[in-house]
């Protein structure tokens, strides 16, 4: 077998291919066969790196050289100058935002530094599509491990002491969720992986599947071994195709090994896993709606208990777990419990990854131990609110979690300190705000999703959530009371208090948060009219200043409803009841004389 | 592929996928390890350079010594091409000139084995702003 000198990465995730990886896996394998590289450079495509703000990303190994925003074009230049003269290519570097200074060595980014890497640990260093590299990092030593040498009950009581919760959202302790199903008897038991990622902002669960697929089917096996269930089922929405297809092929390459299948590794013990998918309902990731969904019933959530761990999918004692849970599961074996409890904080050990999004400069998926702070991870790991602005608020929890502020930066991240501060952990998404979002209208706009993803079997998230996005856009269009807010606030918690599954128990949580931390804001909207951000546009108001108008007509050919009159060499006058307020006008004066309230 | 009936089996193959991730490995976390660095610039090549680097990426892993193997641009001491940085775990580089297979070999058993210099060490005369 020939040895290669260099491995060169290229970041095979949805978000890079679709900026063009797969062209340069192309063009730098064609560069390579024309300069008579095959045997000393191997191309690998690998899962998402994380860093997918300036992706496509390709790594250079062994000397780590991170290259951010590559180009097909750029292959040559990367094979001309890296591979054969050793020399960087220095416009591909990433400039630190911070320092602006190139940084050549991915080991000296701060967006890497911080980071822990446990269910990502593959994540970016293997091809997914091959099952040896998988087992090259120790890939099923876990199942082999628990089948030589554990009982199930062992296996169980490890997860237990390893302190692992459920990263889907509610944070249900993991080892406890095994003990229930494993106590109850049934002729046949299932493990249920939930890929059915929705909250906006989030795809950690989708980068691990695309990254790292045999993870998480090693540990639905050691799942099955451990409660006594010998079917697993992934339930995956079908707008994850390369996800499925990835998963598909680690599948069978499991199965020709026998790493699935009967008997796995000579032992008594027998586990395989087959796909179902989903439609991409919301709703769907809760795991009584989502077993329905799997029966070929309506997606909609029934009441617990019964919990799935007694009657789940067909009846029959089912555990669910999410992605990124399962994926710590084989490292947790391996490595054992007290090293992982040994990580994190008092009540929540581990790490969690995070998808990063909005107005942050360094929009990516990371992972950190527990108890690592707000502040830590956007101005550390995140590299700072983007342009320049001022941090304003940041959304944790998707759909159902709530918005931290300054105040709540230094609080160590973990499921309780979140849920004490107003929020919660959700799947992991944090979308970050600056001083130019308004609250009012990012509360509206998560209604806006929890209203069209409600399922509405039951009337408080049916009707109320509608209600409350109506109540929402009274206030924006300029036409709130205060005693509207009020009804917000009373309507919020009835809907809390009375839905039926967490959907609906989790919904008004982006308005009661926002009512908390930005009262002053939804009052400037009601009392004064007023967005004190600039972005409700029903509230803007366009004038223009009598002394700076100097009659060019700029503006009053520019507008499309004619709202602007007045004759050349003369001031100029917006109608305002005709204005839509679509700022051409501003757009186009030169002499600053068109003013926005 | 043939089913895997042991753990015996998986360890087998863990091993043989092992030494196709090296590299990775290594590169990921070289501080415990030899750094090596080859100069790879016109010059260098010129000079000789990639039988060089051959040479020390498979004499020190046939030799089992731990070590990353890189190349690098011009060091510019184009006058003792091919030059060659030697990095043990802890220690300050130490940069060879005038490198040819023999001389290759004499660093590895001298002084990547045993820490002993070796003749011909180029004087550093610049100092690294990026470490």
């Amino acid at each position: 077998m020939s040895k290669y000198k260099m491995h060169l990465l290229v970041c095979g995730g949805t978000g890079c291919r679709a900026s063009e990886s797969d062209l340069i896996v192309e063009s730098l394998r064609k560069e390579i066969e024309e300069k008579g590289l095959q045997s000393d450079v191997q191309v690998i495509m690998t899962g998402c790196f994380g860093f997918c703000e300036k992706g496509p990303i390709v790594k250079v190994m062994p000397d780590n050289t991170f290259y951010v925003q590559v180009k097909p074009e750029d292959a040559p230049i990367i094979i001309a100058e890296h591979v054969i003269k050793g020399r960087r290519v220095q416009r591909l570097l990433y400039t630190d935002p911070v320092e602006k200074k190139q940084v050549s060595d991915s080991r000296h980014m701060g967006f890497y530094r911080k980071q822990i890497r446990i269910a990502l640990r593959n994540c970016g260093f293997i091809n997914p599509e091959n099952i040896d590299e998988y087992i090259a990092r120790d890939g099923y030593a876990a199942i082999g491990k628990c089948l030589t040498e554990m009982s199930p009950a062992h296996v169980v009581e490890q997860m237990k002491l390893s302190g692992l919760r459920g990263r889907g959202g509610g944070g249900f302790p993991t080892g406890l969720k095994w003990e229930i199903a494993s106590r109850n008897n049934a002729d046949q038991k299932y493990v249920v992986c939930n890929a059915d990622e929705g909250d906006p902002g989030a795809f950690m669960d989708r980068s691990i599947l695309e990254g790292d697929p045999h993870s998480v089917l090693e540990a639905m096996a050691i799942c099955g071994y451990a409660i006594g269930a010998t079917k697993g089922l992934i339930y995956i929405r079908a707008e994850y195709p390369l996800a499925i297809q990835r998963l598909r092929v680690a599948i069978k390459q499991a199965r020709d090994y026998g790493l699935l299948g009967e008997n796995i590794l000579g032992s008594s013990f027998s586990f395989d896993i087959e796909m179902r998918y989903g439609a991409g309902a919301f709703v769907c990731g809760e795991e009584t709606a989502l077993i329905h969904s799997m029966e070929g019933e309506r997606g909609e959530p029934t009441n617990k208990p019964p919990f799935p761990a007694e009657s789940g999918f067909l009846g029959k004692p089912t555990n669910v777990n999410n992605v990124e849970t399962l994926a710590s599961v084989p490292v947790i074996i391996n490595k054992g419990s007290d090293w992982f409890a040994a990580i994190g904080t008092e009540k929540s050990k581990g790490t969690k990854v995070f998808a990063l999004a909005g107005k942050i400069n360094n929009v990516g998926l990371i992972e950190v131990p527990m108890g690592t702070t707000l502040r830590e991870v956007i101005f550390e790991i995140g590299g700072g609110i983007k342009n320049g602005r001022k941090f304003k608020a940041v959304q944790t929890g998707g759909p159902s979690g709530g918005c931290l502020t300054e105040k709540h930066l230094d609080i160590p991240i973990d499921f309780d300190n979140l849920i004490a501060a107003g929020s919660m952990m959700g799947s992991g998404g944090m979308i970050v705000m600056d001083e130019d979002d308004c609250m009012v209208s990012v509360s509206k706009y998560f209604l806006e999703f929890t209203v069209e993803e409600s399922c509405g079997k039951c009337s408080p998230c049916r009707i109320g959530n509608k209600r409350l996005h109506e109540l929402l856009t009274h206030i924006t269009k300029g036409n709130g009371t205060m005693a509207d807010l009020d009804r917000l606030r009373n309507m919020s918690l009835v809907i809390k208090d009375t839905s039926l599954c967490g959907l609906g128990q989790s919904s008004p949580n982006p308005v009661l948060s926002t009512l908390a931390n930005f009262m002053d804001e939804y009052v400037a909207h009601v009392s004064e009219k007023k967005c004190p951000s600039g972005q409700c546009r029903d509230l803007m108001k366009y004038s223009i200043v009598f002394d700076k108008c100097v009659g060019c007509t700029a503006c009053s050919r520019a507008c499309p409803v004619n709202a602007i009159s007045g004759e050349r060499k003369e001031v100029h006058f917006i109608d305002q009841d005709k204005c839509i307020k679509c700022g051409a006008c501003f757009d186009k004066c030169k002499f600053a004389a068109v003013l926005i309230n | 592929m043939s089913k895997l009936k042991s753990l015996a089996d998986l360890r087998k193959i863990r091993e043989e996928a092992r030494t196709r991730l090296e590299l990775r490995v290594k590169g990921d976390s070289p501080e415990g390890l030899v750094q090596v660095r080859v100069a790879m610039a016109t010059c260098g090549i010129a000079a000789g350079a990639k039988t060089i680097m051959e040479f020390l990426t498979d004499e020190l892993d046939k030799r089992g010594i731990g070590a990353v193997v890189t190349q690098t641009g011009c060091m510019g001491y184009c006058y003792a091409e091919p030059t060659v940085e030697v990095r043990l775990p802890g220690k300050d580089p130490v940069v060879y000139g005038f490198i040819d297979l023999k001389r290759a070999d004499e660093i590895i058993e001298k002084y990547i084995k045993n820490g002993e210099l070796v003749e011909g060490i180029i004087p550093v005369n610049y100092e690294k702003i990026d470490e």
